[in-house]
C-alpha cells in the first residue's frame, strides 16, 4: 500500500546486525495521524524496524543499515541530518517504563529544559499540561518532587508518555508499550493512544492481536524480516490475502 | 534418602553461618588485638595528646601521631583528587563512547594495570616522578625539594588506584539500563546530556562506593608510597614537603628499635588509628550511600 503524503516512507530498507540479515527489502508507507501496528512473531524484526525510525539502532557499530527512511520527505540517514532534532520528532515508549532517575516534575521538564526552556513559569505550565493529558495530574500533583520510581508501573508508563509528549513530537513510537502492565493500566494507555491519534502519527509494535485490532487503523504483518502483508486492520485480520498471515492470525504460527 | 538430603541441607546452612560469623569476628579480633597491644601507650599518654601532638620523641616517651595522620590524609587526598576526575572521564569514555569491539580490548588492559605489584609502581615513582618533581615542579614554588614528597606519593598512588576506580565505574555504568539512555536520546538529548544528566546521576551511589574503596586502598597502601614520599617526621606545610604516612611508619620501624620502651605499643596504636580511620570512613560512606540510594530510588 502507498499513500500520497506518508509521514514515514521506508524504501528498500535492509538491516544487518553482525552476520544476521534482520530486515529484508522493507518498503513501507506509514500514513499521517493514524495508528499503524506492526505484528508478527517474536524475533521477526518488528522492534528493529521501529528502532530504525529514530536512529537508536545505528548507535551500535555492528549494525549496518541500507536503504532510506524518509520522515516528512527527509532522509533521516542522510549526511546532513541533525540526529537530536530528528529524534525529538518521535516520542518513544518502551516495553517497560524507564523513568529518568529524578523527580516526577524533572522527568517531564527534562526534554523542554534540554531544548532551551528555562523559565520556571513556562515549565510549570508544560508539566501540568502533559500530566493532565495523560491523566496523571490528579494522582501526582501533590508529590511532583518525589522520585518518579515511586509511582506504580502503570503510572510510570503514563509518565514516560507525558515525558515524550512534552518535547512536542509528531510521531509516537510504541514498542509493546503495555507488555509489562496490568489490564487496567493497559486500558488507560490504549485509551490515551486513541485520544492522541488525532494529533500524532502512532506506530505500535504489538504481539497482542486483540490490541492491534482495538487500536490500529492499519496493520503490517512481518515474518522473518519481511513484510508479508500491509493493509487496513479489518482486512488483514479478518480477510488476510497471504497464507502466512492467515496462519498467524489463526494462531497456527507464533 | 530424603532424610540424608534434609540433614545435608541443614548442615550446609549452619556451616555457611559459621564461616560468615568467623569472617566478621576476624575484623573484631583484629580490632581487639590492636587495642590490647596499644593499651600500654594509651595508659601513659592521653588520647588527645597522642592524636593531636606533633612531638615525636620516642626516647623521651613522647609520641605525637599528628604528622603521620596528616601524612596519610594528605597523600590519600591528593591521590583521590588526581585519580577520581581522570578515571571518571576515562570510564565514561570507555563505557559510553567506545564501540564494543574496542571496549573488549581496553577492559582487560585496565584490569592488567591493577594487577601490577605495588613495588613496581614504587620503583617507577623513584625513577620518574621524584626527579620530575625535583627538577620541573618544585623549582617553581620552593628553593629546594628532593622530590620525595607528599605530591610524589599522591601521584604514584593516583596511578595505582586509577585502574581500580575505572574497573568499578565500568561495572557501575554497565548496570544503567540501555533503555534509560534510549529514553533520554529519544527526547532529543545529545550524548553528553545523556551521560551527564542520566548515566552519571543514576550511577551516583556507585561512584561514591568506588571512591570509598579507592580511599581505603590508598590509605592502606604501604610500599609504593614509602618509597617516594620521603619519610620524615614533620607536619607537612605543602604538598612538596616530605611526609611519613602511618603504614610507612609501621613498615619501616616494626622489628627495629624495639629496645625503646613503648615503641612497640606506639606502632600498634598507629595500626589501630589506621584501622579506625578506615572503619569510620567506610561507615560514614554507608550512611551517605543509603541516603543517596533512597533519594534516587524507592
Amino acid at each position: 500500500m502507498t499513500f500520497e503524503a506518508p509521514h514515514i516512507r521506508v524504501q528498500d530498507l535492509n538491516v544487518h546486525i553482525g552476520d544476521h540479515h534482520i530486515l529484508k527489502n522493507i518498503s513501507l508507507d506509514i500514513p499521517d495521524k493514524k495508528i499503524t501496528s506492526f505484528i508478527g512473531p517474536s524475533g521477526c524484526g518488528k522492534t528493529t524496524l521501529l528502532k530504525t525510525f529514530n536512529r537508536l539502532l545505528d548507535r551500535n557499530k555492528e549494525v549496518r543499515i541500507g536503504g532510506r527512511v524518509l520522515v516528512d520527505g527527509e532522509d533521516i540517514y542522510g549526511k546532513d541530518v541533525e540526529v537530536t532534532g530528528m529524534r525529538r520528532k518521535m516520542g518513544l515508549l518502551s516495553q517497560r517504563p524507564f523513568p529518568l532517575p529524578m523527580s516526577i516534575y524533572d522527568n517531564i521538564a527534562y526534554g523542554p529544559r534540554i531544548h532551551g526552556t528555562r523559565r520556571k513559569k513556562e515549565l510549570n505550565g508544560t508539566v501540568e499540561h502533559y500530566l493532565r493529558a495523560t491523566g496523571l495530574w490528579e494522582e501526582v500533583k501533590d508529590r511532583l518532587g518525589s522520585p518518579a520510581t515511586r509511582l506504580s508501573i502503570g503510572q510510570q508508563q503514563r509518565l514516560c508518555l507525558a515525558r515524550g509528549l512534552a518535547v512536542e513530537p509528531e510521531i509516537i513510537l510504541g514498542d509493546e508499550p503495555t507488555s509489562a502492565l496490568d489490564p487496567l493500566s493497559t486500558q488507560r494507555i490504549e485509551e490515551l493512544f486513541l485520544q492522541l491519534k488525532d494529533r500524532y502519527t502512532i506506530v505500535l509494535v504489538t504481539h497482542i492481536l486483540r490490541q492491534a485490532r482495538r487500536l490500529s487503523d492499519y496493520i503490517v504483518f512481518i515474518y522473518m524480516g519481511e513484510i508479508i502483508e500491509f493493509g487496513p486492520t479489518e482486512e488483514v485480520l479478518l480477510d488476510p490475502k497471504e497464507r502466512l498471515t492467515r496462519e498467524y492470525v489463526k494462531g497456527y504460527i507464533s | 534418602m530424603t532424610r540424608v538430603r534434609l540433614i545435608k541441607d541443614r548442615i550446609s546452612g549452619k556451616l555457611f553461618l559459621a564461616f560468615t560469623l568467623l569472617s566478621i569476628l576476624l575484623v573484631v579480633f583484629v580490632g581487639i588485638g590492636l587495642y590490647g597491644k596499644s593499651v600500654p601507650i594509651l595508659r601513659q599518654s592521653s588520647l588527645s595528646h597522642l592524636l593531636f601532638s606533633r612531638e615525636w620523641k620516642p626516647f623521651k616517651n613522647r609520641f605525637g601521631f599528628l604528622p603521620y595522620i596528616a601524612g596519610s590524609v594528605l597523600v590519600t587526598g591528593l591521590a583521590i583528587l588526581i585519580a577520581l576526575p581522570l578515571s571518571l572521564m576515562t570510564a565514561v569514555f570507555i563505557s559510553e563512547y567506545v564501540p564494543n569491539r574496542i571496549k573488549r580490548l581496553l577492559v582487560p588492559f585496565i584490569d592488567l594495570l591493577s594487577g601490577i605489584p605495588p613495588v613496581i609502581y614504587g620503583v617507577w615513582g623513584v625513577l620518574t616522578i621524584v626527579p620530575f618533581i625535583q627538577d620541573r615542579i618544585a623549582p617553581h614554588f620552593v628553593e629546594f625539594s628532593s622530590g620525595y614528597s607528599a605530591l610524589a606519593g599522591g601521584l604514584v598512588l593516583a596511578v595505582m588506584i586509577f585502574p581500580l576506580i575505572i574497573s568499578i565505574l565500568l561495572e557501575v555504568f554497565g548496570t544503567v539500563p540501555q533503555e534509560l539512555r534510549d529514553a533520554s536520546l529519544s527526547l532529543g538529548a545529545n550524548q553528553w546530556e545523556t551521560v551527564y544528566r542520566v548515566v552519571l546521576r543514576k550511577s551516583a551511589p556507585g561512584i561514591l562506593a568506588a571512591t570509598v574503596l579507592a580511599v581505603s586502598r590508598a590509605l592502606g597502601e604501604t610500599i609504593a608510597v614509602l618509597m617516594v614520599c620521603g619519610n620524615q617526621t614533620a607536619f607537612p606545610h605543602s604538598v612538596l614537603d616530605p611526609v611519613y604516612p602511618l603504614p610507612a611508619l609501621i613498615a619501616n620501624n616494626y622489628g627495629d628499635m624495639m629496645s625503646i620502651p613503648l615503641y612497640d605499643s606506639a606502632l600498634m596504636l598507629a595500626a589501630l588509628i589506621l584501622f579506625v580511620i578506615i572503619l569510620l570512613f567506610n561507615g560514614l560512606s554507608r550512611v551517605v550511600l543509603y541516603r543517596l540510594e533512597r533519594r534516587n530510588n524507592e
